[in-house]
Parts: structure tokens; C-alpha cells; sequence
């Protein structure tokens, strides 16, 4: 049973095809991985009868020879999709005891498609951070920390850490995650696992805890481009729940993985070339420039000139949506309530109690944001320097079809490590905003390692709804760097 | 002009402009598929997204735009084809969200008007704006002695908030632009302006100013639930700004309640304790857009609306303009009376609908909708005094009947024996009778008292229990009296 775990979503997709593993004989072996590294904290909540009860289904239908696409597929659910009678806490105090009576469309996709869950992955609380280390749950342990030349406990990543480091510690094939300003690429590169950000509206938000709507995006967290091709098919589509989702048909994604991308253009973007970079990253980044031209890319230098607006554009727009978003949350129909005599006390002893200090502070930032007098110069420039950002993107597509990216400035850093600089931990998303605020795919993929012996991630971005291009270049780079995860959290 | 104040220091003038919200007549709500029928138990329509739940998202109800755009049309307003949803956030605990769904900047429909009949005649009103939002849920803070209690039933019901100008001049001004409203929403559909039922509800502002000065700091009276407080409201609040000012005071700028059981308004909040609602536009919808050929589709299916109806009225049924006033302004009124002047004579109609029916509405105190007398029934009734079958007075006894029971007139003139006498022998008989029993006023009436003539007619009517023909025994008393 020790291969199990090795094998990515294809890979178990073939063994169940060939009948040498049943859905309940791999759905065991994860929970039992679970079990025994329950302390790396990447689950929340571990759903283990459902699983196997699901588990049990799938077996009935491969039996039967109806096997769906993902029967037998055990994955992990970032804890802020809905999940009908499981508690589902997006990693606050506030939802801590909530449990909903409704299914996200994401995730009753997956079931659809007969996916099992087993269970709900740790994360940033709400979302709101890049190392899982504002959960009210507690951190999460990057598997990579053992690999590490140096002691410390590592971060996975966030706001998707406990899905990140789930898939990459074997306690998951496939996780789910959100990205709203690089939530699944900067733990996906962190953790060495794929990560995609498909088009904003490609997933349903329905039923996915609200960050920041405008950006939040649901997609894969997988071991390889293949598996994220693959989970991502059931994730996305059109749903009338959301007016924001994309009524546009979703593509069999695997077909686009044909190795070829002959004459494809990739653009690289002068302004990610940073001072501050490692020069293993900026090493990393050529590697991937040489395989695509390799494998018959043609690529060029381009400009994204308001780049460098991308992050303090984000960090207004995310707060003022997020400090709306959040004010549901107010002990009066669910969750934590703090019982008071007074309702204005009840309101505040309930919020002060549930949030944690970085969902206050994107609270305050957002509510000062919108503010009469200073909405003008906060949230309506962000928003104009958004559509400038935006342009920039579509200026570039008309000369490129992709464009090659680091995914995040730095590895993964030590527990603790930025906690008191909030600006430092923003700082992670410097790559991965600007495509969030630009609606647009993007994956990362797992490259090389860095001095220390950790992972590090390519970003490739593509244009509004070609994940298609995306996935087919991110299938290059992954076999063209032959990174891999096999060792990983094992010595 | 009327609704001017004498004060101390001389003449003042009320401004008054008045936001209506009107509940849109539809289903479900603006955002949910949740019923909004009234009366229901609490919390028994409300869906998660009504609720709030975590990660519920709104989807426009494309009937509630629709409604909407008629009503814009209804008041000649330009109709916006995009429009943007905002999000105005204010914690309250019947407001699940945290924030209500409004517009904001870019409203569904823009500037329009609507004309009233006031006290100086025909007045044209502004409209500023109509917009789109969702309403929020219901506290009760009755039910227990140290709790509150939320009805989410009414959370996220769709209203139109109609924002007038600030044209109108008195009290009985904004009863008349209310009724006018409601009216035009009535035949549009598109309100029910049950106000009992909260589906009209009104914010007034007023304020007070010398003529010919500029506008005068505003006073908001929220939440106002009937035409009659509107008025008590607005001259309670004119006559306190007009003392205030008087005495050198200023006025605030600030929010007040009315309170129906003294008829006065008080202080709910001042300018600096207004909420900061830190409007944005709302990033779970996209802007509402539409052609204009959607437009043009609904602008083709209107009815026809009050002021069309009344000059038709007017032009092709002759009748008066304070008639057709009357008779238009509900449109269930209006209904009525077209079916019932439906090949009768107009005038006669009009007649019959304002006096004996209205009248005995009024004086039941019931609705046209509760009456017993429906239009067919009445038109029968008419059509039996223009064929002579019964007169004029008796009809009224008629009528009567008919409003108490419901029967239909010709039963009763049957059933009770009140065709109208036209045969001369009969009717000569009576008159001989009555002429018999008053020798003595005979002799005087021919000796020249011609005054007279009505006491016999009155006599014979009497006798015939009212069911002489009248003009019958005109002629016949004239042929024995002088023959």
C-alpha cells in the first residue's frame, strides 16, 4: 500500500481504471497518512466516515462499470467552501462552530464527478494572509521543513497553506483551493506543487466564503499540471448562482496538454525583474526561458509599466470589498455569538472575539477606504489604476500568449518569521496581484530548488479564459525541470 | 397660493420634497427566489441568501427591473440602460448582510415628472430619480422582556425608492403627488401602494423659507406610513421650523420621527450622527445593462395611465374635468366605470358611479372592492330608469337595496312591485283620489295659487307609493286641473 501515496490524480485514476486499487483501499491509505501527521495541522476538520462512505460509493459504481471521472479521488477541501453538514470555519473564531445546510458549487461538483472528501484544509483566516499563520486554527507545518538546511519550522504558504501542504506531504492527491491575490500559486510554489488561478468567473463563487468578490477565484491545488487540468474540468463551469460567473463552455483541458508549443509566444515582463529577487530565483526564471525556447517558444521582452501600483491597488480593493463582506458576521443568525445586554456591545465583543488581528486590520483598512472623504482618493483611484493594470495586460496579449513569471519572491520562510510586519508578508503577492486584479489564468509550477533545498515556482499567465495555454506550458516546464516531489516530508 | 404661513416677520413658503419607497409588485424578492407575500409567519420566507449565510450571492430579478423600467415610463422618465448596484453598509441586526443592496450614483431611471391637481390647479412635480434596493427585515423588540426579535420575511423584498424634487408647497401638495403616484403605480402594476401593509412608505423633507429666498436647511421626517400623517407631518414640522426661526433660532439639519399618536415630530438624530455608509458598488453584481429595444418592448405594452384617461373622458365622453378626475384616479374606479358606461349614457354613469355609489361607500366606509354592487348590476339598474321601467327616485330606493343585498336591480323591481306607472287610466285614478280628498286646495289653486301644482304632484307620488310615472301625471294633474 506504500505506493498509494506516490501516485498522483492520473495515476490513480489509471490504477482504479486497471482495477488494482478500490477507492476505499486508497481513501484508507490517506486517511491513515492523515492520521499519523495530524500534527502537521493541514486539516481543520477531517470528514473520515464521509470519505469512506463515499469511498464505498465510488466502489459501487466502478463495479458496476459506471465509474464517474474522479471516482475513487481522495481530496482535501479549503475550509471555506460550504460543505452541507460539515463545518466549514474559513479559519476564524467567528464560523468556528458553523455548519452549513448547503453544498458550494465547487465542491458538489466534485461530488458530482465522484470525488471524496477527506476533509477541510486549514487556512489564513478568511483567506488574509500568505502563510497560513493567521488561522485561528493554528499554523500549518510545510512538509518541506524537513528538507530544509536549517531548523526551523517552515510556512506552507497562504492563504491556501493546509491544501498546499496536504497535497505536497501525501495527506492528499488534490486539494482545493482560492486564490484571490496569489492564495493557491504562492503556497503551490512554496510547498512545490502545481497551483492554478484559472479566469476570474471560470469556478462558481456560490457557497464559497466571501473574501474579496471582485478577485476571489476557487481552483486546484495538484501535483501535477495534468492532475490540475483534470480537477480543474469539474470545478469550473457556468453557474446562474453567481452573476459573476462566465456563461462560457468548459474545455476538456487534459486534451491540451499535447507537448507542443511550437511558436507560441511568451512574453517576460521587464518590471518582475526586482533588485531585491534571489539570483536562484532570477536563475530559475532563465531555466524556464531556456526550456520554452527549447521546446520551440518564441520569447520576448515586454512591459506591464503599472506594475509596480499592483499591490497597494490590491491592498485597497481587497480590504474595502473584505470589509463588507465581513460584516455578515455579527453573532446575530450564526456562528459566534458574545452574549452581551446591550446590542452594540453584543456586536463588538462578538467581532473582536471572532477576528483575528489581520482580519481587524484589513476591516479597519477597508472600512477607512470607503470612507466619505476618502473614497475618492483610496478606493476609485485603486479602481482606476486597476483597469490601467488591466490594460497593460491586454496591451502585451496582443503581441504574446503567455507570460513567464517567478511566482513568489522567496521561499518558504520560518513560522513566525513576518508576523510583525505586515507589509514584509504583503510583499509575498508582488507576482501573483497583479494577474488576480487583471481577472486572468495563471499557474504555478514547481521548478527547482533553492540553496536551502527548497521549492521554488515558475508562474505562467495566459489570457482572459485560455487556460488551455496555460496548462500546455506549464506541462513543458514541468517536464522540463524535472522537479520532483517523491522524497518530500519521507526523511 | 395656498400652504403659506403667516408669521411673525411675514410670509414663509414650505418646501417639500419626498422620497417614496414603493414595494415592487412582484413574487419573489430582488436578489432570492423567496416569496414576498404579506402576512406570512416570520421567518418562513427566507432564502440563505436572505439570511446572509456565508458565501450566498444575489442574482437580479429580472421581473423587479422590468417593473422598473414601467414605472419610469410611467412618469416620463429617462430610463438608464446601465446602471450600477452599490452596496450601503450599516450594521443593524434586521439587516442580515451588514449592508443593503442599493443604487446609488447610476440609478436605474433618471429624471421624470408627474402632474397634480392641487389647490392652485395643475401642478407639475420633478422627479429626481428612481432607484432599485432591497428592504430589510422586520425587529420586534415586544415579544420578550429583555430580547429582540428579527422577522427576516421582508429582508430583501424589492423597493423603488422615488426620489421627488423639492416642488411641492404644501401639505395637500404631497397628499395629491402620493395619490398621484400610487395611482400611476396601480395602473402600471407595478406597486400594489398598500401603505397598511408597508408597500408605500415615505421619507419627507421639509423646509421653510421667505418667498423669493433661497432654499432653507431641511428637516428629514422618516418612515412615514400614511398620506394623512404626510400632512400632519409636514404641518407639524413647517409651523416648529417657522416658530424656531422666528425666535432667531436656526434649524438643524437632522433626521426626526413622527409620531401619530401626538401628530408631532421629534428629533431621531442629528447631521453629525448620520451614518457614513461608505457606498460601493456592489462587487457580486455586474452593472445592469439593457437595450433599448427592451425599453421600446415594454414602453408598447402600457396601459393606458391616469392623465390619458381623464382627458379621454373629457374629450370623448363630455364629461367634466373634476368628474374624470374623480373617476381616474383609481384605476379600479376607472374600470368600473368604463364597463359600466360601456354603451349607457356617459354623463348618467359618471352620475350614478360619484354620488349614489362613492356615496355609499363612503358612508359604509368600505372599498369598491368590498362593494356588493359590481358594474353589470348597476348598469342594469340605469338601463331600467332610460327605458322608463322605473324613475329616477325610485332607482335610488333601488340602489339601496341592491348595496345592502346584492341583489341585481330588475329582482328587486320586481320582487317589490316598483315598475313606474305609465298607464293613464291607473295614474287618472289616483289623481282623481287626491282631488277628491283636497277639495278646498282645488278651489284655491284655481283660484290662482299655482303653487299648489307641487303639493298635488307630491300627493299623487305618495299614493302611488312613488311609482308614478312623473311626468305622466305632470300632464295629466295640468289637463284636470285647468280642463
Amino acid at each position: 500500500m506504500s505506493n498509494i501515496l506516490d501516485l498522483n490524480l492520473a495515476g490513480l485514476q489509471k490504477a482504479i481504471r486497471d482495477k488494482n486499487l478500490s477507492a476505499k483501499e486508497i481513501t484508507e491509505a490517506y486517511l491513515q497518512a492523515i492520521e499519523q501527521n495530524y500534527q502537521s495541522n493541514c486539516f481543520i476538520s477531517v470528514t473520515e466516515e464521509k470519505a469512506i462512505q463515499m469511498a464505498k460509493e465510488s466502489d459501487k459504481r466502478i463495479e458496476r462499470g459506471e465509474a464517474l471521472a474522479l471516482d475513487g479521488i481522495p481530496i482535501g477541501v479549503k475550509d471555506l467552501f460550504c460543505t452541507s453538514g460539515v463545518r466549514t470555519t474559513a479559519g476564524s473564531n467567528i464560523l468556528s462552530n458553523f455548519v452549513p445546510q448547503y453544498e458550494s458549487t465547487v465542491t458538489e461538483q466534485l461530488w458530482r464527478d465522484g470525488a471524496i472528501m477527506l476533509g477541510k484544509c486549514n487556512m489564513d483566516e478568511f483567506a488574509m494572509g500568505s502563510a497560513n499563520t493567521t488561522s485561528y486554527f493554528g499554523s500549518v507545518e510545510n512538509p518541506w521543513t524537513t528538507r530544509a538546511k536549517f531548523g526551523k519550522k517552515l510556512v506552507p504558504g497562504g492563504s491556501s497553506g493546509g491544501s498546499a501542504a496536504a497535497v505536497s506531504g501525501g495527506l492528499a492527491v488534490a486539494a482545493t483551493g482560492s486564490d484571490t491575490g496569489g492564495s493557491i500559486r504562492q503556497p503551490a510554489s512554496f510547498c512545490g506543487i502545481v497551483g492554478m488561478k484559472p479566469t476570474y468567473g471560470r469556478c462558481s463563487r456560490w457557497g464559497m466564503v466571501a473574501f474579496a468578490s471582485s478577485l476571489d477565484q476557487a481552483g486546484p491545488l495538484t501535483r501535477t499540471v495534468q492532475d490540475a487540468a483534470i480537477l480543474l474540468k469539474s470545478m469550473a463551469g457556468y453557474d446562474p448562482k453567481d452573476s459573476t460567473s462566465a456563461n462560457v463552455s468548459v474545455p476538456n483541458f487534459e486534451l491540451a496538454l499535447n507537448g507542443d508549443i511550437r511558436g507560441l509566444r511568451v512574453g517576460v515582463p521587464r518590471e518582475y525583474k526586482r533588485e531585491e529577487t534571489p539570483p536562484e530565483i532570477e536563475n530559475l526564471w532563465q531555466k524556464g526561458i531556456d526550456i520554452l525556447k527549447k521546446a520551440g517558444a518564441v520569447i520576448s521582452d515586454v512591459s506591464l509599466p503599472h506594475t509596480k501600483y499592483a499591490l497597494p491597488t490590491y491592498y485597497i480593493i481587497a480590504p474595502a470589498e473584505a470589509s463588507s463582506n465581513l460584516a455578515r458576521y455579527d453573532g446575530v443568525r450564526y456562528g459566534l455569538r458574545a452574549e452581551q445586554a446591550e446590542l452594540q456591545d453584543m456586536y463588538q465583543r462578538t467581532r473582536d472575539e471572532g477576528f483575528g488581528d489581520e482580519v481587524k486590520r484589513r476591516i479597519l483598512i477597508g472600512t477607512y477606504v470607503l470612507s466619505a472623504g476618502y473614497y475618492d482618493a483610496y478606493y476609485l483611484k485603486a479602481q482606476r489604476v486597476r483597469a490601467l493594470i488591466k490594460q497593460d495586460f491586454d496591451n502585451v496579449f496582443e503581441n504574446v500568449d503567455v507570460l513567464l513569471t517567478p511566482t513568489a519572491p522567496s521561499e518558504a520562510f520560518a513560522i513566525g518569521e513576518n508576523d510583525d510586519d505586515p507589509i514584509k508578508m504583503y510583499l509575498n503577492d508582488i507576482f501573483t496581484v497583479p494577474t488576480s486584479l487583471a481577472g486572468l489564468p495563471a499557474i504555478s509550477i514547481p521548478g527547482s530548488l533553492s540553496d536551502t533545498g527548497l521549492p521554488l515556482g515558475l508562474q505562467v499567465v495566459g489570457k482572459m479564459f485560455d487556460e488551455e495555454s496555460v496548462l500546455k506550458v506549464g506541462d513543458i516546464l514541468e517536464s522540463g525541470v524535472e522537479f520532483t516531489l517523491q522524497e518530500v516530508g519521507k526523511q | 397660493m395656498k400652504g403659506l404661513i403667516e408669521g411673525q416677520t411675514g410670509t414663509w413658503e414650505v418646501v417639500i420634497g419626498l422620497e417614496v419607497h414603493a414595494q415592487v409588485s412582484s413574487e419573489s424578492k430582488l436578489f432570492s427566489g423567496a416569496s414576498t407575500a404579506f402576512g406570512a409567519k416570520p421567518n418562513t420566507q427566507v432564502s440563505l441568501i436572505d439570511a446572509a449565510m456565508p458565501g450566498m450571492l444575489p442574482v437580479i430579478n429580472q421581473h423587479c427591473v422590468r417593473q422598473a423600467i414601467k414605472t419610469g415610463l410611467g412618469i416620463n422618465a429617462t430610463v438608464n440602460l446601465k446602471s450600477v448596484f452599490d452596496r450601503k453598509n450599516y450594521f443593524y441586526p434586521d439587516l442580515p448582510q451588514g449592508y443593503q443592496i442599493s443604487q446609488y450614483k447610476q440609478p436605474i431611471i433618471g429624471e421624470g415628472t408627474l402632474t397634480i391637481v392641487s389647490e392652485d390647479g395643475e401642478k407639475e412635480i420633478g422627479i429626481e430619480r428612481i432607484h432599485l434596493e432591497q428592504d430589510a427585515g422586520k425587529s420586534m423588540h415586544d415579544q420578550h422582556p429583555s430580547k429582540s426579535f428579527i422577522d427576516l420575511n421582508r429582508s430583501g423584498v424589492a423597493l423603488m425608492e422615488i426620489v421627488s424634487k423639492p416642488d411641492m408647497r404644501s401639505a395637500v401638495e404631497a397628499a395629491a403627488y402620493i395619490r398621484k403616484l400610487r395611482s400611476i403605480m396601480r395602473y402600471l402594476g407595478t406597486c400594489d401602494g398598500n401603505m397598511q401593509e408597508g408597500s408605500l412608505r415615505c421619507d419627507v423633507n421639509v423646509s421653510v423659507r421667505k418667498i423669493g429666498e433661497e432654499l432653507g436647511t431641511r428637516c428629514e421626517i422618516k418612515n412615514v406610513n400614511s398620506i394623512r400623517f404626510v400632512q400632519q407631518a409636514i404641518d407639524y414640522e413647517a409651523r416648529r421650523q417657522v416658530e424656531l426661526l422666528e425666535t432667531g433660532a436656526s434649524i438643524d439639519q437632522e433626521t426626526r420621527l413622527f409620531d401619530a399618536s401626538t401628530g408631532q415630530t421629534r428629533s431621531m438624530r442629528s447631521k453629525e450622527e448620520a451614518h457614513d455608509y461608505r457606498y460601493f458598488p456592489d462587487p457580486d453584481l455586474l452593472p445592469l445593462e439593457f437595450s433599448q429595444n427592451y425599453v421600446d418592448e415594454i414602453k408598447a405594452e402600457l396601459p393606458e395611465l391616469p392623465d390619458n384617461k381623464r382627458d379621454r373622458f373629457v374629450s370623448e365622453f363630455g364629461l367634466s374635468a373634476e368628474d374624470a378626475d374623480t373617476l381616474v384616479e383609481e384605476k379600479a374606479t376607472a374600470e368600473f366605470y368604463e364597463e359600466l358606461s360601456n354603451g349607457r349614457d356617459k354623463k348618467l354613469a359618471a352620475n350614478w358611479v360619484i354620488t349614489e355609489l362613492f356615496g355609499a361607500l363612503n358612508k359604509s366606509g368600505i372599498g369598491l372592492r368590498e362593494s356588493k354592487v359590481d358594474a353589470h348590476n348597476l348598469g342594469s339598474l340605469i338601463d331600467l330608469i332610460s327605458d322608463g321601467t322605473i324613475s329616477g327616485r325610485i332607482a335610488k330606493d333601488v340602489f339601496g337595496e341592491m348595496f345592502e343585498s346584492g341583489g341585481s336591480a330588475g329582482s328587486i323591481v320586481a320582487s317589490k312591485g316598483l315598475r313606474q306607472i305609465s298607464d293613464s287610466r291607473q295614474l287618472t285614478g289616483l289623481i282623481d283620489a287626491v282631488l277628491s280628498e283636497n277639495h278646498d286646495k282645488v278651489t284655491e289653486f284655481r283660484e290662482g295659487k299655482d303653487k299648489l301644482f307641487g303639493f298635488f304632484v307630491g300627493q299623487v307620488m305618495k299614493r302611488s307609493q312613488g311609482q308614478a310615472n312623473p311626468k305622466l301625471v305632470n300632464e295629466l294633474l295640468k289637463e284636470k286641473l285647468h280642463g
